[in-house]
């Protein structure tokens, strides 16, 4: 019939290569040589200017990555990598101290410029005069870090933050000017022997940003980190680290992005957040690395720790993401509650499409007494993709009256692609109120063609029905992110459709 | 020039041939009721009409204000005017009705040229409507159709053909799970609807609602052709004798 095949055609002409950042940006680059030895550890740790303490560290999670095995768990596959092949340390040149923002490479400013991340301050600096009858531009006020290959290239609004006691610098950086800091949290979360990806990035990992907020500080801004891999066969290997200390408050966000290749490359990074008592973090991510071409060529392979602590009484730790890239995700955003009546969330988007293999989902320790969680997981599987929510729910023997409520909400489009479901749930007192809720749906026929008989086309109809799938989780984002994350979720679903 | 000239169309799903040779015309103005028994393809005309996927049509045409319509995607009909209000409208949750009414709107006005409509227009215009048609404003939060009960659905559907003034409105077994309330209060709302530029095709089983939406002209279908066409009071006389008579017939 002729309306069909007009759909056909109309999906056909849209280039499922619609990925929107696969640019790359030429610049020379100082590299470490390829592969990895004590040698390479060292060499980073020195290009770092690094104390003693922080290269044994390294050493010793280096030592014991060596005995250790990938995990093969995850319902990913992907051919095996081979970590000698790989460069562990990229820097663009020349590398000298950067006194302000114009000497910056302006390839790189370029190339944020580019991605519509903001390095420049200048316009949105206080006692710049705002234009006659406009707003003062106070909705973008957001600081920066900019990590490009292996190294933090800017961060932003560093001295306004500074006013403010908050520390928000690369953790390169932290290293050497708060390293009673560093070395009391870090690790502390997620320990070097923690997982086979953990420890290799506790090993070789390069920059990162470092957040310190001090007692009852509540953060004057959002914090953002932007993550770029530039150079081909580099891994990335950042880590960050932030500390919200007693009565304060910080949110923070990450986006990453990477160009368009046809060989896959490795991201693993981790991410430490500690809550003392009545202290909050809110921390959002929008991941766009690239998910490889409509064949499945190429792409991120995205191992990620990310874990966070309510350490004190009353915490409250925030996880949100929207995971819309990558060829392969395996990540678990997860909470440990300690202290007592403390909170943790987890809401999440994964969006996968083309080959894409997604393994995501969180896991809430419940230690302290009557802690609570809550778990909103949105899953959407297009074209060949597999998207698995792996979750663990566990209340300790002593964690009295703890309470979860978990919602695992999966959309299939298409009948190519497989969307699954592995919750783990234990609770060792009785005292524990644990809720499940699981779905699974498929965007049919019949809405769809309610929704183009109305006057939509059919890409709008499928972005109209994913957003009200996700309204939820997109509530939790901060408002301009959700826009972007709206955005996003339509472009990452363009020729899902036919 | 007629609005809609159905001519000698025939339809197959999968290997089985639904309609045969169908022929139907219709004029500005004009509310034409198909009448007939289960499975005779009344529901299949007019998904094949609004261009719903599944249906492949193996011969005949459809012309709308002459243009061939089986050429234009199911969104580019909406745009022209057809408006097919469902026998069973969908959920969509999370998506807000208010919301689905506007970008649905605005994507027709913008199929057309025309420009969209500003916030204050919308909402005034979709007040005036749901008030006629007695809908509550919370109802138009919720999500589409969300928990809506058979009548709300009915009148939500109802409610966009207003918003959306298409020239071509198609009834699909809009009596369907309605009581006689629910059906006086629909049948009304397609009533402020009639003008000498709008048709209307009722596709019902049943002649009890003919009562309140009087049609000019009655086409009884049997086995995927109109067997007979008269005035209003066919529906009486089938009311009476009952389909069998053109089941043996067709």
């Amino acid at each position: 019939m002729v309306a069909v095949q007009e759909t056909v055609d109309r999906v056909r002409r849209i280039d499922v290569d619609q990925y929107r950042y696969g640019f790359e940006t030429l610049i020379e680059s100082e590299k470490a040589p390829k592969g990895l030895s004590e040698d390479i550890v060292r060499f980073i740790s020195e290009k770092k200017s690094e104390p003693a303490w922080m290269l044994e560290w390294r050493l010793e999670a280096y030592r014991r990555w060596l005995t250790m095995t990938e995990p093969t768990w995850a319902r990913v596959n992907y051919p095996k990598i081979d970590y000698q092949d790989l460069y562990y340390y990229a820097a663009p040149k020349p590398k000298k101290t950067l006194s302000s923002i114009d000497e910056i490479d302006p390839e790189i400013l370029k190339t944020y410029e580019k991605l519509g991340i903001p390095l420049r301050e200048v316009a949105i600096l206080e006692g710049v005069e705002p234009p006659p009858g406009g707003e003062p531009s106070e909705q973008r006020r957001i600081a920066v870090d900019a990590v490009f290959d292996s190294v933090s290239v800017a961060t932003t609004f560093q001295k306004e933050l500074k006013k403010a006691g908050v520390i928000f610098m690369p953790i390169s950086e932290a290293i050497r000017e708060h390293p009673e800091l560093v070395r009391k949290y870090l690790g502390s979360v997620v320990p070097t022997s923690d997982n086979f990806f953990a420890t290799l990035n506790s090993a070789v990992f390069s920059d990162g940003s470092f957040v310190y907020v001090p007692p009852g500080v509540r953060c004057p801004m959002e914090l953002s980190t932007y993550f770029r891999i530039n150079e081909r066969n580099t891994g990335q290997f950042e880590r960050t680290l932030i500390i919200a200390d007693k009565g304060s408050y910080v949110s923070y966000l990450e986006g990453c992005t990477a160009p368009q290749r046809d060989e896959n490359q490795l991201h693993a990074a981790v991410v430490e957040l500690v809550a003392l008592d009545d202290a909050e973090i809110k921390y959002s991510t929008v991941q766009n690395w690239y998910p490889g071409n409509s064949e499945g060529k190429g792409g991120i392979y995205n191992f990620v720790t990310k874990r966070g602590e309510c350490r004190g009484a009353n915490s409250k730790i925030s996880w949100t993401q929207v995971e819309t890239g990558s060829a392969i995700t395996w990540k678990y955003p997860s909470c440990i509650l300690r202290g007592d009546h403390s909170r943790g969330e987890f809401y999440s988007i994964a969006i996968s499409n083309g080959y894409q293999q997604v393994d995501s989902g969180t896991k809430m320790i419940h230690l302290g007494k009557n802690t609570s969680s809550r778990i909103i997981s949105k899953g959407i599987a297009a074209g060949k993709s597999q998207n698995t929510y792996r979750g663990l729910v566990t209340a300790h023997r002593k964690a009295t009256g703890a309470r979860n409520y978990t919602a695992c909400d999966s959309l299939l489009i298409g009948d190519k692609c497989g969307a699954h479901t592995v919750p783990y749930v234990e609770a060792k007192n009785s005292s524990a109120t644990f809720e499940h809720e699981a779905t699974t749906s498929k965007i049919s026929e019949d809405v769809l063609f309610y929704c183009v008989q109305r006057g939509l086309s059919q890409e709008e109809a499928v972005g109209l029905v994913v957003n009200g799938f996700v309204k939820d989780v997109l509530q939790q984002l901060p408002m301009e992110f959700a826009v972007e994350a709206q955005k996003l979720i339509s472009i990452s679903l363009e020729g899902s459709v036919g | 020039m007629a609005l809609l000239e159905v001519k000698d169309l025939q339809v197959r799903v999968e290997d089985r041939e639904i309609l045969h040779g169908l022929s139907l015309t219709v004029n500005p103005g004009e509310v034409h009721a198909i009448m007939g028994p289960n499975g005779s393809g009344k529901s299949t005309l007019s998904h094949v009409i609004a261009g719903k996927p599944g249906y492949e049509v193996t011969g005949g045409q459809i012309l709308f204000r002459g243009e061939d319509l089986l050429e234009m995607a199911p969104d580019e009909r909406a745009a022209k005017g057809v408006f097919l209000a469902f026998q069973y409208p969908v959920e969509i949750p999370g998506v807000a009705t208010m919301n689905f009414l506007r970008t649905a709107l605005n994507a027709q006005r913008k199929a057309r040229g025309e420009s969209e409509y500003s916030t204050p227009d919308f909402l005034k215009k979709v007040r005036e409507v749901s008030k006629s048609l007695n809908i509550p404003q919370d109802m138009l939060k919720r999500g589409v159709n969300v928990g809506f009960s058979g009548g709300e659905k009915k009148r939500n559907e109802i409610l966009q053909m207003a918003l959306f003034e298409p020239s071509l409105c198609i009834l699909d077994e809009m009596d369907s799970g309605l009581d006689i309330d629910a059906l006086r209060i629909a049948a009304d709302g397609v009533n402020a609807l009639r003008s000498p530029e709008r048709a209307m095709v009722v596709i019902t089983h049943y002649q009890r609602l003919l009562n309140y939406i009087v049609p000019d002209f009655v086409h009884v279908m049997a086995k995927g052709s109109v067997v007979k066409t008269g005035g209003k009071e066919l529906a009486l006389e089938l009311e009476g004798s009952g389909y069998a008579q053109f089941e043996h017939a067709a």
